[in-house]
């Protein structure tokens, strides 16, 4: 048993650790200690929960076993979990931390006494008000992420879903949430604390479904945000400090996120939560334009000998990379060119891939040494001194329409300017456009070799040519 | 006249996010994938309201309503806790191994 003041003392260390493991994250070589600063955090707050309440009956042994239930799912998980589908494991994680503020915040409601709020139907006005936005927030977090998972998995189509009135009907449930929440603190219902996690649970459905595949970048970091702010609101309900500072950063982490991705696509926020973005609208057109250009198509041969006799190559990698599992055939490839002299680096654009940093950790998993890894802005400059850029998986990001023609949809977008490289390998299975759903000007240059074929087998052929 | 509490918890929640901003702008765009699976670990201390719940049943009933949920959302937060914290490590570790070998 110990003193409120002191367990409040030690939320606020495990604060600070979580802190400290952010911060950790600055540079590789500080980011596993920073990791190790947050799980001695979280150990921190558990024990302290455990000795402030000290109740040690019956009930602490199946509060031990659930923490084991659930931390063996947790790290089975962890370990099993490809590289490939870190997406889709974040999403359903950030899932789990949406439901989990739900259930709390309806625990809390159920039984205010245990956390000092006041008595069933007579609960504190500002407890009220913090559980039931925690409460609605983590409703949103919970089924927008379900969605997202799903998306990213594949089990639902990653094209937008759209229906007339969607934003109006959005809206009406927003405001009705709002009334809901001043209605039940009027007058304590149960019955409108319930509607208010049944319609949040709603709004994030419906806030998701209209958000395409491509934009996961800035959904899966939106959610991240909810979780945070779900998180935070849970905290001040049960005024302990650890969540707060938690929840606060978490929440300004994933809005930075989202400000990054969308910067990166030159998307406004709003665009995207309004979603429909990449429906095909366009596509007889571009199959005009295809049947009119010439293209130049090599194989494996051609690559290899390409690459051979380059002094400087630039891998460009994307989504489509992360698809055919190409990363270590890639890694593979680049050795063999390295042992050659030829220096090899890697360009990522900030939206390569489906969550931010999802290539920069394919890479990493194939070993390849983060500092050849390059972000757009420091490598930007190098195309036009290198001799072969080989793009393999990525599209949209390369597309010199985003800085030609101002009425593409991606005009403006900041892209990698592949096409000032000596020659230009194209990696991609056909000459589909990419998820903005318009055509690739770098197709159709004098420059670029397309290599029709899947990423790991026209990789795997190409190592094969390069002995 | 005295000060809310409350205004010292949302004193501490303002600052915190501006640690937070300034903090998350520091991490390297090449670890933005574990910031994420870290902040989804750590914002799972939601784990300490879950456990509040839990143990709020006597030891005649352990199991009420309100109980119920806490051990389910002990078990959601757990999964969080250990999924989130573990894959973090597994990733931040590959971006070491290479290190060690070019040494």
């Amino acid at each position: 048993m110990i003193s409120a003041n002191l367990s409040a003392i030690f939320y606020l260390i495990s604060g600070i650790l979580f802190i400290l493991a952010l911060r950790g994250l600055s540079s590789p070589d500080t980011s596993r200690q920073g990791n190790y600063f947050g799980i001695v955090g979280m150990i921190i707050a558990i024990v302290v929960t455990f000795l402030s309440i000290g109740n040690f009956s019956t009930s602490l042994s199946y509060v031990v076993i659930f923490l084991i239930i659930g931390g063996t799912v947790g790290a089975f998980i962890a370990f099993r979990i490809p590289m490939t589908a870190m997406p889709e494991l974040v999403a359903g994680f950030h899932s789990l931390v949406g439901l989990a503020a739900v259930f709390v915040a309806i625990a809390a409601f159920l039984n205010p006494e245990a956390f000092n709020l006041g008595i069933v139907g007579r609960i504190k006005l500002a407890s009220l008000i913090e559980m039931s936005i925690g409460a609605s927030v983590g409703a949103i977090t919970f089924s927008g992420s379900i969605i997202a998972f799903l998306k990213l998995r594949g089990i639902m189509s990653g094209s937008p879903i759209t229906f007339s009135g969607q934003h109006l009907l959005n809206l009406t449930l927003g405001i009705g949430i709002f009334i809901l929440i001043y209605y039940l603190c009027k007058t304590q219902s149960v019955n409108a604390f319930w509607i208010v996690i049944m319609i949040s649970f709603l709004v994030g459905v419906l806030l998701i479904i209209p958000i395409g595949g491509a934009d996961m970048p800035v959904v899966i970091s939106m959610l991240n945000s909810y979780s945070g702010w779900a998180a935070a609101g849970i905290g001040f309900t049960l005024e302990n400090t650890a969540l707060i500072i938690t929840g606060a950063l978490v929440g300004s982490s994933g809005a930075i996120l989202s400000y990054i991705m969308c910067k990166a696509m030159n998307r406004s926020f709003v665009s995207v939560i309004l979603g429909g973005f990449g429906a095909d609208t366009s596509s007889d057109n571009i199959k005009e334009k295809r049947d009119q250009k010439p293209v130049k198509s090599g194989n494996a041969e051609d690559a290899a000998f390409l690459m051979k006799n380059a002094s400087s190559v630039i891998i460009v990698p994307g989504y489509g990379m992360a698809v055919a599992q190409a990363q270590h055939a890639l890694r593979e490839m680049v050795d063999k060119l390295k042992k050659n002299d030829i220096k090899v680096t890697y360009a990522i654009h900030p939206v390569a891939g489906r969550m931010p940093g999802h290539m920069n950790v394919l890479l990493a998993e194939a070993n390849v040494p983060y500092d050849e890894v390059f972000e757009l802005e420091d490598i930007n400059n190098d195309f036009a001194n290198s001799d072969v850029a080989f793009v393999i998986g990525a599209n949209d990001v390369t597309n010199p329409v985003a800085k030609t023609d101002p009425k593409s949809p991606i005009f403006g977008m900041p892209v990698l300017d592949v096409e000032k490289c000596k020659s230009v390998l194209f990696v991609k299975r056909s000459l589909s456009p990419g998820y903005a759903g318009i055509d690739n000007e770098l197709f159709y240059k004098d420059n670029t070799l397309m290599l029709f074929a899947d990423a790991k087998k026209m990789t795997e052929d190409i190592v094969k040519n390069l002995d | 006249m005295e000060i809310d509490p409350f205004i010292f918890r949302l004193s501490i929640f303002i600052l915190s996010i501006f640690i937070g901003y300034y903090v998350v702008w520091s991490v390297t765009p090449s670890l933005h994938t574990p910031l994420m699976s870290v902040t989804n670990a750590i914002s799972s201390v939601i784990i300490v309201g879950a456990i509040i719940a839990a143990l709020a049943g006597s030891s005649e009933e352990v199991f009420s309503i309100s109980s119920i949920f806490g051990f389910l959302a002990i078990v959601l937060a757990a999964i969080n806790i250990f999924g989130g914290f573990l894959v973090t490590q597994r990733m931040l570790q590959m971006y070491k191994k290479k290190k060690d070998k070019k040494k």
